[in-house]
């Protein structure tokens, strides 16, 4: 019963993996842009939302709604400001430019907001620990349960807006062929910007629901990075659906693996990430009709 | 083998003369142990274990087009495995064995990351670091975050021990500069310069792109885990959350981009830089990281080249024999495939197309 | 009237020297056919003329208006539109998809979606397939039908016969020339010489980037053209025949 428990958990806290991990991935699949400072935005957003709560007494929910256009204007003056410029000088300096900012923002977020952890939990009462016992062990939180719910409407909702709006099917065919879409009249630059704009909007979302199921410092991005980046490799770069299926593996990978150890949580995390990350690149090998020879770099 | 209207030169006169004089300052500096005092022998140790972990950055980066945020995973190793050496050994050798031992690690990691292409490299690294940090803090003689020493080290003398470190990070900076200085003027050098300017170019010609990588992997990981091993040496405290700390890269990233990218000299000047900023302002914490940061965006955006590149386009300098230097004479006799007449201005970076056509030069008149 | 102008352009690819001072005047309803051997410049002029590549010298007018700083979707909504080479079609979209892209930002006029349809009837039962799928006559119509989304008062269409079998050809050039009926300007850049001279009013003819040969093509002969095509004159292409 125990890990059946472990297992509903585990599905759950990937909702959340997936709201932190689709904005990641929608920016990685329009600009071809891996957003080193992506955990650190999310943290950034945490901020915005505490300041809010911390200074009007407003309801972490509508700090929140505050938040989203916030991210999403510094979303939209990232692509201008910085990773436009950069993308012109070739696949580095994206890399560069995103760390160099990663640790700004972090260093800036402790000048600004000191080293104590933060969290919205006490903030929206009842919530953080209320929740529904199903059967005998299994019992789930009701916070869970909205960040899951949560994370189903943000991704059919990017899923529909890209599939069936006008804007979304600009911002797809610009993500195929820039070029190209500007000689059939879409003004690129701007489609850009203002899908940076949305992938980073996302970041409020998952900022919010971040502070409101843990605490959270400074330095607490870069490993949102990294759960973000898993849940999206594992679930296959540029997929909106895949980004789910990717944040509830690993979701489960690590609250199973909390059951054997106390690193185990993070270190099954990462073992799941390698051995899909293996698996797929042997997979792609055998494909592509190289031997097992090269694949397994035997013969190098 | 010259073919009409290519001449390709390695040595110019300032770099014969620049040769003569580094190889002058490397001996001298061998005995400042014996005539400077503790801090200034310390400082100096410093700056070589900046200078190699720049080195190796830059030649990831640089040379191999891989941007790694996660080499602070081997600078941890090398520590790491010193430490648990130190156990069987006497401390110096278990230092050295610690760093080879940790570098090896880089083997079966290189299988699986140098298939990832551009940011899903970085990330990967920076996943492969955190699991090595993981790691090693469920090694229980360690105690989890606080840490332990290298005890083994107070069996010596501070003086002793203080020439020592000097003298072993200067040997490590010597060699490691030195392997990637045979590496670069190899024929393999050749094949990295192709795949630092265009990796599918590269491979269509028959570069072994994959396996350059990993040797260049493979060497970066060596330089950082001796690194590693010596910066604990000069340290004797082990944090885990330290050496496996986000920073190195930062420091890394830093001294690579200011001082030039992709240029043998550039890491050298970088590290200097580096370590004169931290000299004249202190570590002074964040505020320090956060210039450092800007610093590295800024010169990334508007100087990709670093110092050290600005210093070469404006002077033609070039103080090592690294690279070729292509004079065109007559190039209408020699036509390249494109039948478009080019003249080419010495020390210039010249197309793929005609570099292609030099590099089967290069070659042969290496000899 | 003279709907674009070229006034002394140069483009380079890297080092590469491309288009080497071009000047060149295209009428209203006219059909100019750009002919010339692969790597004489003439997808980098189409390119500079949409706006797709910067040139280093020289400028382009449409419609008297001096275009040359325009950003490529800027010229679109002036009435210029371009058919890539290799025709690029967005591969991850539906054939309508593709379409409804151009049509976004349209100026007024003929073309929508049916209209489109109804010129490239071979498009309509395939028009919710993903472009990846269609077939190579296919995928040139429905990046020609793309283009004409943005119902543009001047076509550039780059090499729209190429990797087509002769059926599809035919069956497209049908089509365009429902398209000249509608007295759209073309720019054409066409491989098949006889076809080129066949559906255009006027011919210009790159070599190395530059033009060697300009005039109606009623009064061209095809001699003249392969002359100027390889770059030789006439006693010299004579003599080349011989050998």
């Amino acid at each position: 019963m125990t890990w059946i428990n472990q297992v509903v958990q585990g599905v759950l806290l990937g909702g959340y993996y997936a709201v932190l991990a689709c904005g990641l991935s929608l920016m990685f699949g329009v600009m071809r842009i891996i957003n080193l400072a992506h955990g650190d935005l999310v943290v950034l957003a945490a901020f915005i939302i505490w300041l809010i709560v911390e200074q009007s007494g407003a309801s972490p929910f509508v700090a929140t709604l505050i938040t989203l256009p916030v991210m999403a204007l510094i979303g939209w003056a990232l692509q201008r400001g910085l990773l436009e410029r950069s993308l012109r000088t070739g696949m580095l300096v994206p890399v560069l430019t995103t760390f160099g900012l990663a640790i700004v923002l972090q260093n800036a977020m402790l000048q600004a907001f000191g080293a104590d952890m933060r969290a919205l939990a006490p903030q929206i009462g009842d919530l953080a620990f209320a929740g529904w016992a199903i059967v005998g062990e299994i019992h789930v939180g009701q916070l869970s349960i909205l960040i899951f719910v949560a994370a189903v409407l943000l991704l059919g909702g990017l899923h529909i807006f890209l599939r069936r709006t006008a804007f979304g099917r600009q911002i797809r065919a610009t993500a195929e062929d820039a070029d190209v879409a500007e000689l059939v009249g879409v003004n690129a630059r701007a489609t850009f910007a203002a899908a940076a704009a949305l992938a980073t909007a996302t970041t409020a979302l998952a900022g919010a629901l971040m502070a409101m199921r843990a605490a959270y410092d400074p330095y607490s991005g870069p490993v949102q990075l990294i759960f973000a980046f898993e849940a999206v490799v594992i679930g296959g770069i540029g997929s909106i659906w895949g980004t789910l299926v990717g944040g509830i593996v690993l979701g489960v990978a690590q609250s199973l693996g909390a059951q054997f150890h106390a690193q185990g949580f993070l270190l099954a995390g990462h073992a799941v990430f390698l051995a899909v990350l293996a698996g797929r690149l042997l997979v792609d090998r055998i494909r592509s009709g190289e031997g097992l020879q090269r694949t397994l770099g035997l013969d190098s | 083998m010259t073919q009409p209207g290519i001449r390709v030169t390695h040595w110019t006169q300032a770099s014969s003369r620049s040769v003569g004089f580094v190889v002058a300052l490397l001996v001298a500096l061998i005995f400042v142990p014996l005539v400077a005092g503790a801090n200034t022998v310390d400082r100096l140790t410093t700056l070589y274990l900046y200078v190699i972990l720049a080195a190796m950055w830059n030649a990831l980066a640089g040379y191999g087009g891989l941007v790694s945020v996660g080499q602070q995973a081997f600078v941890g190793l090398g520590a790491y495995a010193a430490i648990k050496l130190a156990a069987y050994m006497s401390a110096y050798p278990a230092l050295i064995i610690g760093g080879l031992l940790a570098g090896a690690v880089s083997l079966p990691i290189s299988s699986i990351v140098l298939r990832l292409r551009g940011g899903e490299f970085a990330v990967g690294m920076w996943v492969v670091a955190a699991i090595a940090h993981l790691l090693v803090i469920l090694d229980p003689t360690i105690n989890g975050e606080t840490g332990t020493s290298l005890l083994a080290l107070s069996a010596f003398a501070a003086e002793t021990r203080r020439a020592v470190n000097y003298w072993l990070s200067q040997g490590a900076m010597v060699v490691f500069l030195g392997l990637l200085f045979v590496l670069l003027r190899s024929r393999i050098g050749a094949a990295v310069q192709a795949i630092r300017d265009d990796e599918d170019a590269a491979a269509s010609v028959g570069v072994r792109v994959l396996a350059i990588k990993r040797l260049i992997f493979v060497l970066a990981a060596f330089g950082c885990a001796i690194a590693g091993a010596l910066w604990l040496a000069t340290a004797i405290t082990f944090q885990p959350r330290t050496y496996f700390g986000l920073q190195w890269t930062a420091y890394m990233i830093f001294m690579v981009i200011v001082g030039g990218l992709g240029r043998f000299e550039g890491p050298i000047l970088g590290a200097t830089l580096f370590f004169l900023v931290e000299e004249i302002f202190g570590a002074a914490g964040v505020w320090y990281l956060i210039v450092l940061g800007t610093t590295a965006i800024l010169f990334a955006l508007f100087a990709p080249r670093g110092i050290w590149g600005v210093i070469e386009d404006r002077y033609g300098l070039r103080l090592l024999p690294l690279g070729y230097v292509v004079s065109a004479i007559d190039i209408e006799g020699a036509s390249p495939p494109s039948r478009t007449p080019v003249r080419e201005t010495e020390g210039e970076t010249i197309s793929s197309a005609i570099k292609a056509s030099a590099q089967t030069q290069l070659a042969g008149s290496e000899k | 009237m003279t709907m674009l102008r070229v006034d002394a352009l140069d483009a380079h690819h890297g080092l590469l020297h491309a288009v080497r001072d071009v000047s060149l005047e295209v009428a209203e309803g006219e059909i100019l056919a750009l002919i010339g051997a692969n790597g004489a410049g003439k997808t980098t002029l189409l390119r500079a003329i949409a706006g797709a590549h910067p040139p280093t010298r020289g400028r382009v007018l449409f419609d008297g208006a001096d275009i040359t700083m325009l950003p490529a979707h800027r010229r679109v909504r002036k009435g210029l539109a371009l058919v890539p080479e290799g025709r690029r079609l967005f591969s991850g979209l539906t054939v309508e998809e593709n379409l409804l892209v151009a049509g976004a930002a349209a100026r007024p006029g003929p073309w929508n979606a049916s209209t489109v349809l109804e010129v490239f009837p071979l498009l309509r039962e395939r028009r919710h397939a993903l472009a990846a799928n269609l077939s190579g006559g296919e995928q040139q119509a429905a990046a020609i039908g793309r283009a004409l989304m943005t119902n543009p008062q001047l076509l550039l269409l780059d090499e729209v016969s190429l990797g087509l079998a002769p059926v599809a050809v035919e069956t497209l050039y049908r089509s365009l020339q429902l398209l000249i009926e509608r007295s759209t300007t073309i720019v054409i850049v066409e491989q098949d010489l006889d076809r080129a001279l066949k559906v255009s009013s006027r011919i210009v003819c790159l070599l190395e980037g530059r033009i060697t040969l300009e005039g109606r093509s009623r009064d061209i002969t095809r001699n003249e053209v392969t002359g100027a095509y390889f770059g030789l004159r006439g006693a010299k292409f004579a003599e080349a025949r011989v050998s």
